[in-house]
């Protein structure tokens, strides 16, 4: 349904993403995780032809962004980050403007807008000016905007930013229950919100892909275990012995002698096993010489550290 | 050309927002001043050329109520949508942009022709206590009509470079001050300089259509003016595929 090809957005000299490629079958949710400013809302602009990528293609429902943008337009809905509405419109009158912007005739178009502000929770207010909603009447203003036109693709940018948490786990209900009948991509700096929500997560840092996968699967890789480097001055082989026996090593890889008598090993544990208070003791107990010992993080562990501090922030 | 959802939205706004009025207002109470002060004096001084007189000075000062009161009308056209952030949203609809463009082109020049149409009112009233003279005054409604559409379409461009609705407003006005103006000190500037920009200046080509001449070179000037201005629009429209933001 979605086919990103080694997308490339420059804004003059900055680079807004940076060859990224996936694809996104039909019916499934895919998140889009990244920190602020890593290239998510870049990446949907593209996606929704707002406007062309520097380089690389990208196809929505079939169709290309830079030689068919009106097809792409078509066929899906969007939401941008902070829903931008009108304010001295009324909630029917606006959504009666975007169902005429989506050139749905006007026989669909009445039933359509009827059963979209039943199904977004929007009739009570169907008579009251945007301007006067709150945040989370707006948010579903937003999503009924971007389903109007019963779009095979829904592009949704930060679709729980600024809402309590009642209304998160509402607007998060509500995306899953559209799952199936459409392709949804969401983007998120929250990273529970993908794990709940989509069934992949794409995540994007500084403007390149740092993994796509199941959440599942990211969460096992991740939690599983974590690399340790310790430099000891000391007899190489028997530590090398000593450490094998530490409780939950799984593989000692010898990195060779940083200095003169200084080994270095890189040690992967179980990260239940808090390796570093036994790898000190050890150390202590033989006489050796402890040079420098730090917990290696992988990249993607990096990102999601981040992620999930300013989930704990927010 | 699928214009008519943006039309139709735009229209709207300008009398929900209540712009409309309040510019309609303007317009027509400065006017119909104008028109009662200008028949008084040709009524008293006019002697043999009352009517063509009177018609030149009206519309004339027509022109200069125009100038201060279209701005008004086109600021917030694309200041606001950037503002408000919905432009994202509107480039994500199935239009093209020159869709959009035309179709809010297109309202404004609504309610400007509603502005305009309400002034056929004096020659009306005149028209019931002394006979009215029709040849001149098509010519005239017709320069004001393309008047009317080169201010909107300079309106528009500038509106479309800013988000602040009121930067806009006074940025227009001064562009159409200047088209206006420009060609009005002779001496500043050398014989061949001040040719050129005699034939660039609305002044010449408005004062024709007032006179109830109607040329082809001044039809063409303002509609190419427009045509222009509506142009440069929509390449600011474009400058988002590379500059990347609104």
């Amino acid at each position: 349904m979605i086919e990103v090809t080694n997308l490339t957005k420059y804004y003059g000299e900055v680079r807004g993403i940076d060859n990224i490629s996936f694809s996104i079958g039909r019916g499934e949710i895919a998140g889009l995780l990244g920190p602020n400013g890593s290239g998510k809302t870049t990446t949907m602009r593209i996606l929704t032809c707002f406007f062309p990528p520097t380089r690389g293609s990208a196809k929505v429902a079939g169709y290309d962004v830079v030689t068919q943008p009106i097809e792409v337009r078509r066929r899906i809905g969007y939401m941008p980050e902070t829903v931008p509405l009108y304010p001295d419109m009324k909630v029917a009158g606006y959504l009666n403007f975007v169902a005429e912007a989506k050139r749905m005739n006007s026989r669909q178009k009445k039933a359509r807008i009827g059963a979209i502000m039943e199904r977004c929770g929007l009739v009570e207010v169907a008579h009251r000016l945007v301007g006067n909603l709150s945040k989370g009447f707006r948010q579903r203003v937003g999503l009924a905007q971007a389903l109007i036109n019963d779009p095979e693709v829904l592009i949704l940018d930060e679709p729980t930013i600024g809402l309590d948490p009642r209304q998160v786990a509402d607007i998060r209900e509500f995306i899953k229950s559209l799952a199936g009948e459409r392709t949804i991509i969401l983007s998120t700096h929250i990273l529970p919100e993908v794990s709940m929500t989509c069934e992949r997560i794409i995540i994007i840092h500084e403007g390149q892909i740092a993994a796509v996968d199941t959440p599942d699967n990211l969460m096992k890789k991740l939690q599983k275990t974590s690399k340790t480097v310790v430099l000891i001055k000391g007899p190489g082989g028997i530590i090398r012995e000593k450490l094998q026996m530490l409780p939950g090593v799984i593989t000692i890889e010898d990195k060779g002698e940083a200095s003169p008598g200084v080994c270095c090993f890189e040690v992967e544990a179980a990260k239940e096993s808090e390796i570093s208070g036994e790898l000190a003791q050890l150390v202590y107990l033989n006489n050796w010489k402890l040079i420098e010992m730090r917990t290696e993080k992988m990249s993607l562990e990096k990102i999601f550290i981040e992620l999930t501090r300013e989930e704990g922030a927010s | 050309m699928n214009f008519y959802p943006i039309f139709k939205k735009e229209l709207k706004s300008y009398f929900s927002s209540l712009i409309a009025y309040i510019v309609l207002a303007v317009f027509l109470v400065i006017s119909g001043y104008y028109f009662y002060t200008d028949l008084a004096l040709f009524v008293l001084w006019g002697g043999s050329s009352t009517q063509e007189g009177l018609w030149q000075y009206l519309f004339h000062d027509i022109r200069l109520i125009l100038l201060l009161t279209i701005p008004l009308l086109t600021m917030r056209l694309f200041a606001e949508e950037k503002k408000l952030g919905t432009i994202e949203l509107l480039f994500t609809y199935p239009f093209r942009d020159s869709e959009i463009l035309l179709g809010k082109f297109l309202a404004c020049f609504a309610v400007f022709s509603l502005m305009i149409g309400l002034t056929v009112l004096y020659p009306l009233l005149l028209a019931m206590v002394y006979e009215v003279e029709v040849g001149p005054l098509v010519a005239s409604y017709l320069g004001l009509f393309l008047l009317g559409a080169s201010f909107i379409s300079c309106g528009i461009m500038v509106s479309s470079l800013t988000e602040n609705q009121i930067v806009a407003a006074l940025v227009s006005s001064g562009v159409i001050m200047a088209f206006w103006f420009i060609d009005w000190n002779e001496a500043a500037v050398s014989p061949q300089v001040a040719e050129v920009l005699h034939h660039i200046s609305f002044f010449e080509h408005f004062y024709n259509f007032v006179r109830g001449v109607i040329e082809s070179k001044d039809v063409i000037y303002f509609v190419l003016f427009t045509f222009f201005f509506l142009f440069l629009t929509l390449r600011s429209l474009e400058s988002r595929r590379w500059r990347g933001i609104r």
